[in-house]
């Protein structure tokens, strides 16, 4: 919609119609009276119009503000007229004559407020009670039907005694983690592998889970291989033959350039998961969960049984429900 | 001696006055006649017999408490003789502090009102935006409509306050205008001769 000029603007008011422009000129031409404008209307013209248009066009905004304001000043002038302008224009016996009126009606009103005074005076030692009245109209609040049966199910449910809390925690003891590092370490001197679930079988809850965290310390320090057949199985944990953590450079993978591992061994590399996509990795780059020396430990007889070496989100989730 | 203090309800005009005597006391505004006889649900003739007798239950120097005829109707304030313990007590917030400019703004509203700033303004010839607050702020003046004719300016009037601090009955209480100042006679003449001289 091409852009409708400020003073095209179409008016329908009381005293003219037609567009702003002619208003103005008729205005300025002293043809119309100013106080007979209502501005405001030509206001909402303005705002309807710029309402039917998709977008605002500053520039037209910008000269209508303009010219509203030129003519709200006209008004504001035919509204108030200057006084002094008033009495310049009276003869100089009308204008004594005007200004003796006014200082009597002013003499008068300051006799008013000295007697007005001086009853205040008088009348200080009435005392009285002052406040809203009584009868001011209250403000009705309106409420939503209301069951009362539902609110003292409420009130019921607040009464109930609060549970007592559990202190048995501050009361448990945890055993060192090194207790059970040197008792699997032990373990793996005499036996190659062992089985994590039977050698903690019979341990308290915490000691079973102490004993998973030298677990994991066995793993991250590479002295140790875990896999597991299948989710929630038991865990093998048998004696590592490569130590990655030992023999891998700091920030870097062991064999140099090599493709990202799959999670599981079942998965082929040829066959990206979502998120791998299976290209050469450069040196030092780090992509996948499982650290390429995690698989060394695991013998060929496991692979073939099925057995899964563990993964970092698996031992988390081992790690929470042992919580 | 009289017993102004026993009202016993011995016929059903002293219970009228007892309970118009409640209403008073409950009241923190003068109530009229009307008033009254609409809230004790009776007629306006006996509400004014049982006024009577209240006016001479509670005149002044009889009791602690006085019933006075202001600002169109009656209320119940403290005996003069109290004033010096009641102003140990309270404050008077509405009157406290009220300057010349408000109390000669407040003369124009209670004489010309309704009327506007603009007219206050004239009379005065100064601005009277700040006296007009202050007088709204106090509770002795209000609005009371505009002006007629467009940009019509807002109109004040007094209030029933106002009457009740100044002690009147209705604003028909205040002298006439033509009472108060000096002769404007000499004033006239003065201006006169100047506007002679000026046109010479």
């Amino acid at each position: 919609m091409a852009p409708t000029p400020v003073r095209e603007l179409e008016l329908d008011l009381d005293a003219f119609e037609g567009p702003f422009d002619l208003l103005l000129t008729l205005l300025l031409k002293e043809a119309l009276e100013p106080r007979e404008v209502d501005v405001a209307a030509i206001v909402l013209s303005f705002v309807e119009h710029l309402a039917d248009r998709d977008d605002i066009d500053l520039e037209a905004c910008g000269e209508f503000l303009v010219l509203i304001s030129a003519l709200l000043e006209l008004k504001a002038r035919g509204l108030f007229p200057d006084e002094t302008a008033e009495l310049d224009a009276l003869e100089p016996e009308a204008a004594a004559e005007e200004l003796a009126r006014r200082l009597a009606e002013y003499r008068r009103m300051k006799e008013a407020a000295a007697w007005l005074l001086d009853r205040l005076a008088t009348e200080r030692d009435r005392w009285f009670r002052l406040g809203p009245s009584p009868r001011a109209p209250h403000a009705e609040r309106r409420l939503a039907p209301q069951d009362p049966s539902a609110l003292a199910a409420a009130l019921r449910g607040l009464a109930v005694q609060p549970p007592n809390v559990s202190l048995s925690h501050m009361a448990l003891r945890f055993p060192p983690v090194s207790q059970f590092l040197e008792r699997f370490r032990a373990l793996l001197s005499r036996r190659r592998r062992f089985d994590f679930d039977a050698e903690v079988e019979g341990l308290s809850r915490i000691e079973q889970a102490v004993a998973f965290l030298a677990l994991l310390e066995l793993r991250k320090s590479g002295e140790i291989a875990l896999s597991q057949a299948a989710s929630f199985a038991p865990i093998r944990v048998s004696r590592s033959s490569r130590p990655w953590a030992s023999t891998a450079p700091a920030g870097r993978l062991p064999r140099g350039p090599q493709k990202v591992q799959s999670t599981f061994w079942g998965e082929s590399p040829a066959s990206p998961s979502p998120g791998n996509t299976g290209e050469l990795m450069p040196s030092g780059a780090v992509q996948g969960t499982v650290p390429s020396g995690l698989d060394s430990p695991a013998t060929p007889q496991e692979r073939e049984g099925g057995l899964e070496p563990l993964d970092d989100e698996r031992i988390l989730t081992w790690t929470a429900r042992s919580a | 001696m009289d017993s102004p203090l026993r009202l016993i309800a011995s016929n059903p005009v002293d219970r009228l006055a007892r309970t118009v005597e409640a209403l008073l006391v409950v009241a923190s505004a003068p109530l009229s006649v009307t008033e009254l006889a609409e809230a004790a649900d009776d007629d306006p003739d006996r509400v004014d017999t049982a006024l009577g007798l209240l006016r001479e239950r509670y005149g002044d120097g009889r009791s602690g408490i006085v019933l006075e005829q202001v600002a169109g109707g009656y209320a119940f304030r403290a005996s003069r003789d109290a004033s010096e313990a009641c102003a140990r007590l309270f404050e008077r917030p509405v009157e406290r502090g009220l300057s010349q400019a408000a109390i000669e703004t407040l003369a124009i509203v209670a004489y010309l009102g309704p009327c506007s700033r603009p007219e206050i303004a004239r009379i005065r010839g100064v601005a009277a935006d700040s006296a007009v607050a202050n007088l709204l702020e106090r509770g002795l003046i209000a609005e009371a409509g505009r002006e007629t004719g467009p940009g019509g300016a807002v109109r004040y009037r007094t209030t029933a306050l106002f009457e009740r601090v100044f002690g009147l009955e209705s604003l028909a209480a205040l002298p006439r205008l033509d009472d108060l100042g000096e002769d404007t006679g000499e004033l006239r003449e003065r201006l006169l001769e100047v506007a002679s001289a000026r046109a010479s």
